[in-house]
C-alpha cells in the first residue's frame, strides 16, 4: 500500500524487562476510523501514545503523511489527542481551552476567535465559551475537549476511551455525533476502546490487540464474522467455542468432528487445513435456530433440552443443555409481540446453516 | 437534640477556646496596663496606650522588625523558588540517578535538630570565607541563606503534595497542542500549583520570621532580627512593650487568617452554585 497515509513499521516498545508492544505494524488510509480494540493492559494505549509522541518507541518508525515521525516531539507532530479525562485546562475557559493551541502557533487574535466559534458551534456549545470547565457536564466537557482537538485541523486525531466517562443514553447519541463530525471534516482518527460496541459502531477497521500485538486487522464485519482465533472470535460478542477433528476436508465442504456436541458439523467450504487436526469451532448464537419439530435440514441438527431462559427485550437469550451436557448460547430475536418462547426443561432440536461456524485453528 | 450533651458539648469547646486564647488575651490586656511590673495591674493609670508610643520610639526594635521582615521575604521567595524546582523534578522525572538520595536529602532539613543545622551552617560559611572569600562576615546574607536551606524543605513537600493531585495529561494535552516544555510549565502547570506555592511562600515567611535558633548560630553582631531582640530582652527580664509588640503582631496574624477564611468559604459557595449551574443544564 503506497497510499498508507499512517504507517508504522515494527513497531516496539519496552519497559524494562516488560515489553507492552510488540512488533506492530499497520498502515491506515487517510480519513479512516481505526480502532484499537483490547482489554486492559493490551498495549493499546502505549501504541497511542507512540503516535501522539509521548513516548519514545524502542525499535521501529511511525510514519505520517509521508514523514517520518519517530523523534519528532509531541509539540511538534500534526497530530492531536482527546484525553480520557479530556484534559482540560481547570484554569481557562471553554474559549481559552479551544484557543490553546491555535495561540501556540502564533495566529492573529482576530483569526483565533472566529476559528473558535466556528468549533464550538460544531460542537454545539455556542453560548458557553465563557464558562470554566467545572461549570460543565460531562457530555460539555467532552465535546470542548473534542473541539480542542480538532480546531487545529490535525492530520491525526488519537481518541483515547473518548465515550468512556459518558453513561450509556449520552454514550449512544455521542457516537453517532462523533461519526458525523469525522465524516465532515475527514481527519483520520484512531480510537483506542475496550467497549467492543463502541468499536463496532465508530470503526471503519478495528484492529484486536493483546499481549502488545495486533492479533487481527479487518472491517467491524470481517472481525465479527469472520474471526482468525480463539481470542478475538471469544472478544468480539458472544460466542459457542468447541473443539473438534478435522475428518472431511474438501474444496467445497468440510466436516469436523464435535465430541462436545455429540455430532459432526457440516461446514459449506473447505478449510483448507492438515487433516485430522485438532481445530476449534466458533458458533454464535444468534446463528443457531430452535424448534419442536426436528428440521428438515440433513447436517448440523441437534437435540436439546432448555436449561435457563433470559428474555432481553430484543431478544430471548436461551441456555440448551445437550445430551452430552454441554451446555449451547443460543439467542432469538422477538419479531413478534405474542411470540411462544421456549420454556425451561421443553425438549428442543437446534440447527444451523453451513455458512454458520468458523474454523480457528490458534 | 439532648439537652444535657449539648451543654457538655458547649463546655468543652469553652474550656478548649479559653485554654488556646486567654493567656494572648490576657498578654493582649496588659500591653494597655501602666505599671511597669509586667505582673502587677495598676488600676489607677490603666488603661494607656504608653508601651506602643514606647515601641514606636525604640529603633533598635524597629531595625529588628525591618530586618526580620527583608530576610523572611527573601527567605520566602527564594526557599519558594528553589523548592518548587526540586519539588517538579522530584515528581515529574521519576528515573533519573540519585532520586531517592535527593529525595530524603531535601526533606532531612526538617527532622534535623536545629543547633545541628546552625552550626553545620556556620562551619560552612566560615571555611568558605576563608577559602573564596564569600560570603564576607555574618549577617543579613548569612542568615537568609541558613533559613532558605530549611525552609525549602517545606515547601518542597507542600508543592509536591499538590503535584501529585495535577493530572499529568494536563500537561501532556498542552504539549500536544504545540505548547513546548518551558512553556507547559509556566502556562499550566504553575497557575495549577499557584496555591500550594502561595503557602509555601507565607509558611517559609513565617519559619523565617520567629526563628531563633539557627539565625544565632549564622548572624553577626551588626544583624540582629526581631526574634534575637526579644529574646534577649526577655532575658533582662520582661518589659511591658513586649506585651505592645506581641498584641500588634497577633493582630497583624488573625487579620491574614480571617481574610484568607472568608475568601476560601466564598469559593467554596461559589464552586457549589457552579456546579449546580452545570447540573442544571445537563446535557
Amino acid at each position: 500500500m503506497s497510499e498508507a497515509y499512517i504507517r508504522l513499521e515494527q513497531l516496539t516498545k519496552r519497559f524494562g524487562e516488560f515489553v507492552a508492544v510488540r512488533q506492530v505494524s499497520l498502515e491506515i488510509a487517510k480519513g479512516e476510523v481505526f480502532c484499537l480494540l483490547g482489554g486492559s493492559g493490551c498495549g493499546k494505549t502505549t501504541l497511542l501514545r507512540m503516535l501522539a509522541g509521548f513516548e519514545t518507541p524502542s525499535e521501529g518508525r511511525v510514519w505520517i503523511d509521508g514523514v517520518d515521525v519517530t523523534d519528532v516531539p509531541p509539540y511538534e507532530r500534526p497530530v492531536n489527542m482527546m484525553f480520557q479525562s479530556y484534559a482540560l485546562f481547570p484554569h481557562m475557559t471553554v474559549e481559552q481551552n479551544v484557543a490553546f493551541g491555535l495561540r501556540q502557533d502564533g495566529l492573529g487574535r482576530a483569526v483565533i476567535a472566529e476559528q473558535v466559534r466556528d468549533m464550538l458551534a460544531l460542537v454545539q456549545l455556542e453560548g458557553y465559551g465563557k464558562r470554566k470547565p467545572h461549570q460543565l457536564s460531562g457530555g460539555q466537557k467532552q465535546r470542548v475537549a473534542l473541539a480542542r482537538a480538532l480546531v487545529k485541523r490535525p492530520k491525526l486525531l488519537l481518541l483515547d476511551e473518548p465515550l468512556g466517562a459518558l453513561d450509556k443514553k449520552l454514550r449512544e447519541q455521542t457516537q453517532f455525533e462523533l461519526v458525523k463530525l469525522q465524516e465532515k471534516l475527514g481527519v483520520t482518527f484512531v480510537i483506542v476502546t475496550h467497549d467492543q460496541e463502541e468499536a463496532m459502531t465508530l470503526a471503519t477497521r478495528i484492529g484486536v490487540m493483546r499481549g502488545g500485538e495486533i492479533l487481527q486487522v479487518g472491517t467491524p464485519t470481517d472481525i465479527y464474522e469472520f474471526p482468525n482465533s480463539r481470542f478475538v472470535a471469544d472478544f468480539i460478542g458472544s460466542v459457542n467455542m468447541m473443539a473438534g477433528r478435522l475428518s472431511v476436508d474438501e474444496a467445497d465442504h468440510a466436516r469436523i468432528d464435535c465430541p462436545e456436541l455429540g455430532a459432526t458439523v457440516y461446514i459449506d467450504h473447505g478449510v483448507s487445513g492438515p487433516p485430522d487436526s485438532s481445530v476449534s469451532v466458533a458458533i454464535r448464537p444468534e446463528k443457531i435456530q430452535l424448534s419442536t419439530e426436528r428440521p428438515s435440514q440433513k447436517d448440523n441438527v441437534i437435540s436439546g433440552v432448555i436449561a435457563g431462559v433470559a428474555y432481553l427485550g430484543g431478544a430471548t437469550r436461551y441456555l440448551v443443555r445437550l445430551p452430552t451436557g454441554f451446555l449451547l448460547k443460543v439467542t432469538e430475536p422477538n419479531v413478534l409481540r405474542h411470540e411462544a418462547h421456549f420454556q425451561k426443561d421443553e425438549a428442543v432440536w437446534l440447527c444451523w446453516h453451513g455458512s454458520a461456524p468458523v474454523v480457528v485453528t490458534r | 437534640m439532648n439537652e444535657r450533651r449539648s451543654l457538655v458539648v458547649l463546655s468543652a469547646m469553652v474550656f478548649g477556646f479559653a485554654f488556646l486564647y486567654l493567656p494572648i488575651l490576657a498578654m493582649m490586656v496588659y500591653s494597655f496596663n501602666a505599671s511597669r511590673l509586667v505582673t502587677v495591674w495598676d488600676s489607677v493609670n490603666s488603661p494607656t496606650i504608653a508601651w506602643y508610643r514606647e515601641l514606636f520610639d525604640n529603633t533598635a526594635l524597629l531595625d529588628a522588625a525591618r530586618l526580620s521582615f527583608q530576610i523572611a521575604t527573601t527567605n520566602a521567595t527564594g526557599a519558594v523558588i528553589l523548592g518548587t524546582l526540586a519539588a517538579y523534578a522530584l515528581d515529574r522525572y521519576r528515573l533519573f540517578k540519585g532520586r531517592g538520595a535527593f529525595n530524603v536529602l531535601t526533606t532531612a532539613p526538617m527532622v534535623l535538630p536545629e543547633v545541628i543545622t546552625g552550626l553545620s551552617l556556620l562551619l560552612l560559611f566560615v571555611a568558605l570565607e576563608q577559602t573564596v572569600g564569600w560570603p564576607r562576615g555574618r549577617g543579613a546574607v548569612t542568615i537568609t541563606i541558613a533559613h532558605i536551606t530549611f525552609s525549602m524543605a517545606y515547601v518542597i513537600v507542600i508543592v509536591k503534595a499538590r503535584l501529585a493531585t495535577v493530572d499529568r495529561s494536563i500537561e501532556e494535552a498542552a504539549l500536544d497542542l504545540g505548547a513546548r516544555p518551558w512553556k507547559v510549565f509556566a502556562v499550566i502547570t504553575l497557575p495549577l500549583i499557584a496555591s500550594a506555592i502561595a503557602s509555601g511562600w507565607v509558611l517559609a515567611f513565617i519559619l523565617s520570621w520567629d526563628d531563633l535558633v539557627i539565625t544565632s548560630f549564622v548572624s553577626g553582631p551588626s544583624s540582629t532580627t526581631l526574634p534575637q531582640l526579644v529574646f534577649s530582652k526577655v532575658r533582662l527580664g520582661i518589659s511591658p512593650d513586649i506585651n505592645a509588640l506581641a498584641t500588634i503582631l497577633v493582630l497583624l496574624v488573625t487579620t491574614c487568617v480571617a481574610s484568607a477564611g472568608i475568601y476560601m468559604v466564598r469559593a467554596e459557595r461559589r464552586r457549589l452554585r457552579d456546579a449546580q449551574m452545570a447540573f442544571e443544564d445537563g446535557v
